[in-house]
């Protein structure tokens, strides 16, 4: 196992400044993996450095958790290097993962697994995701909304110098998904921590983002997310609809709560409803 | 102490049941009943190895089984099979392979109920020093991969991204299962050896909050069994291997009819009672 940074240590105190100068968390220059005879990616490159949230988007099927897993060294690439720089802290939030019905397990045993920590840090990240109520319950009577969060706080407990979260959004109510943004713009500003996150939407994650990768395969474009919205790529990519609706997006930040669309997409079981019949074992 | 048969086979198949209970449960968790008895189904080939090198037969059983072992992981790399059609050509094969092989050695009498079905009324004094060292040596090396074991078990690429070192700790894990079918052969026999890893970790799920709990409950769940089928094999005449079989699922049948008529009658009185807790 890789080494946990020393646990006394304040997360929350800032690194050295100088950033733009210091060498990437982590980074994959020209990665190539085929499956049978297809070529999921073709020389995709990411990098993401300290205190920088950067967005992987693209649509479905664009290679986007295939591009981080490798970035992640799960998958061996065909071509193509990648490259951490030593002792990073990697906090994973994978997209698919369902809590296995077989094994007993409680929250709180769960967080555990992430490292030998108090249960006072197990409380303290299970309430900064909101999941506190959840510290008890067996993994197998959550809902995936929860458990979602529950695989947040285990990222969160490594002190993560990389996070990187596999579509946060899904599956998380609009009250959840504010938190979300709040929450990766607080980890960037006061933990100094390097944030990939992969959408299949940028309008999920355009609130705390400073660099937007847009692939497709390859990938088409690259830079901030102003500039990403309007290059032709991405509105070839997306359709023109999808950069006027980032356009009054940006304008008006402060009334996203509002947007019909999102609550629409609202998602997840209320903490406090109880078993659900499928999964009681 | 252990001059009396019955003794010696109740010590022996406690000895087994002790050891196999924690690797019974990751068998289950990581859904493994089937590459188990695999394994089991090359015991014969791995008596027919001891008797053409010359060397103890558990020690025959072992080499077979963990060379099959690591076959298996092997193999499971490639796309072109299933691994339940793997795991099907491997264990009827073997055990096949065995059967015709040891017809071949007209020199050496094997008595292949033994194998098949085990013979606990048989153990001998040497059997136990086997049981109890080697079923030692399990559930030490199962305790020191315990937690990178479980790590990988709940989600195996959230361990990964983590540093766990997946692929060795699977290696370990699968010699360990080898270890442990060669260890209950004697007392079993390779054609129910799954049945003493897979029902007391499946009886002990019921009742089990936590993996160690489970761990534990399993080694005591199949430690009863052993102990009642052996009786119980001992006051109707039965055959012993199977009669621990039956104790197991008698067990296994309590527990989760209990469980199932329980909230039958009192709603999800008993689920929500284990949610709470």
């Amino acid at each position: 196992m890789s080494a946990l940074r020393d646990a006394s240590a304040d997360p929350l105190t800032c690194p050295p400044q100088g950033v733009a100068e210091e060498a990437p968390l982590a980074l994959g220059r020209d990665l190539v993996v085929r499956y049978g005879g297809r070529t999921v990616l073709d020389r995709v490159s990411i990098e993401v450095h300290r205190r920088e949230v950067v967005s992987l988007i693209g649509p479905n099927g664009a290679g986007k958790t295939t591009a981080v897993r490798t970035l992640l060294g799960l998958i061996k690439p065909d071509a193509g290097v990648v490259h951490h720089a030593p002792g990073v802290v990697v906090g994973y939030v994978p997209q698919r993962i369902e809590p296995e019905d077989l094994l007993p397990l409680t929250t709180r045993r769960f967080l555990a697994m992430a490292g030998r920590r108090a249960r006072a840090d197990i409380v303290a990240v299970l309430e900064e995701v909101g999941a506190a109520p959840l510290i008890d319950r067996q993994l197998s009577n959550l809902s995936g909304g929860e458990f979602r969060r529950v695989l947040l706080a285990r990222a969160l407990l490594r002190d993560p110098d990389l996070l990187v979260l596999d579509e946060p959004i899904q599956q998380v109510d609009f009250a959840g998904q504010l938190a979300m943004h709040q929450l990766i713009g607080r980890l960037r500003d006061r933990r100094g921590c390097g944030v990939l996150v992969i959408s299949h939407d940028l309008h999920l994650v355009l609130g705390a983002t400073d660099r937007v990768v847009c692939i497709n395969g390859h990938v088409c474009c690259a830079g901030e997310p102003e500039a990403v919205s309007r290059h032709p790529e991405y509105i070839s990519l997306f359709g023109p609809g999808a950069a006027a609706a980032l356009a009054v997006y940006t304008h008006d930040p402060g009334h996203r709560h509002d947007h019909p669309i999102a609550v629409a997409a609202v998602d997840d079981t209320p903490p406090d409803s109880g078993v659900d019949p499928e999964r009681a074992g | 102490m252990f001059d009396d048969f019955f003794a010696r086979a109740l010590a022996g198949g406690i000895g087994v049941a002790l050891a196999t209970g924690p690797l019974g449960c990751f068998m289950v968790w990581r859904r493994m009943a089937y590459f188990g008895d695999s394994i089991a189904h090359s015991a014969l080939l791995g008596v027919l190895l001891g008797v053409v090198l010359g060397i103890d037969l558990n020690g025959g059983i072992i080499l077979m089984c963990v060379a099959l072992a690591l076959l298996l992981l092997l193999l499971q790399q490639q796309r072109r099979l299933a691994t339940d059609t793997l795991l099907g050509i491997l264990a009827h094969g073997t055990l096949a392979l065995g059967l015709v092989g040891l017809s071949f050695l007209q020199s050496v009498r094997v008595d292949l109920m033994t194998y098949l079905f085990g013979d606990i009324l048989a153990v001998t004094g040497r059997d136990l020093i086997w049981i109890y060292g080697g079923g030692g040596a399990v559930l030490v090396a199962t305790a020191l991969i315990w937690r990178p074991l479980l790590a990988v078990t709940v989600h195996e690429e959230l361990a990964r991204a983590e540093g766990v070192r997946a692929g060795l700790v699977r290696i370990v894990f699968t010699l360990l299962i080898a270890l442990a079918v060669a260890i209950a052969m004697k007392i079993i026999g390779l054609i129910l050896i799954v049945s003493l890893l897979i029902i007391p970790a499946a009886t002990a799920r019921r009742l089990a909050l936590s993996p160690e709990q489970m761990a534990l409950l399993a080694s005591a769940i199949g430690a009863a069994a052993v102990a009642g089928g052996l009786h119980g094999s001992l006051a109707w005449d039965t055959p012993s291997g199977p009669s621990i079989v039956v104790a197991a699922l008698a067990l296994f049948t309590l527990c989760h009819g209990g469980a199932a008529l329980a909230s039958v009658f009192f709603g999800r009185v008993v689920d929500s009672a284990r949610a709470e807790n």
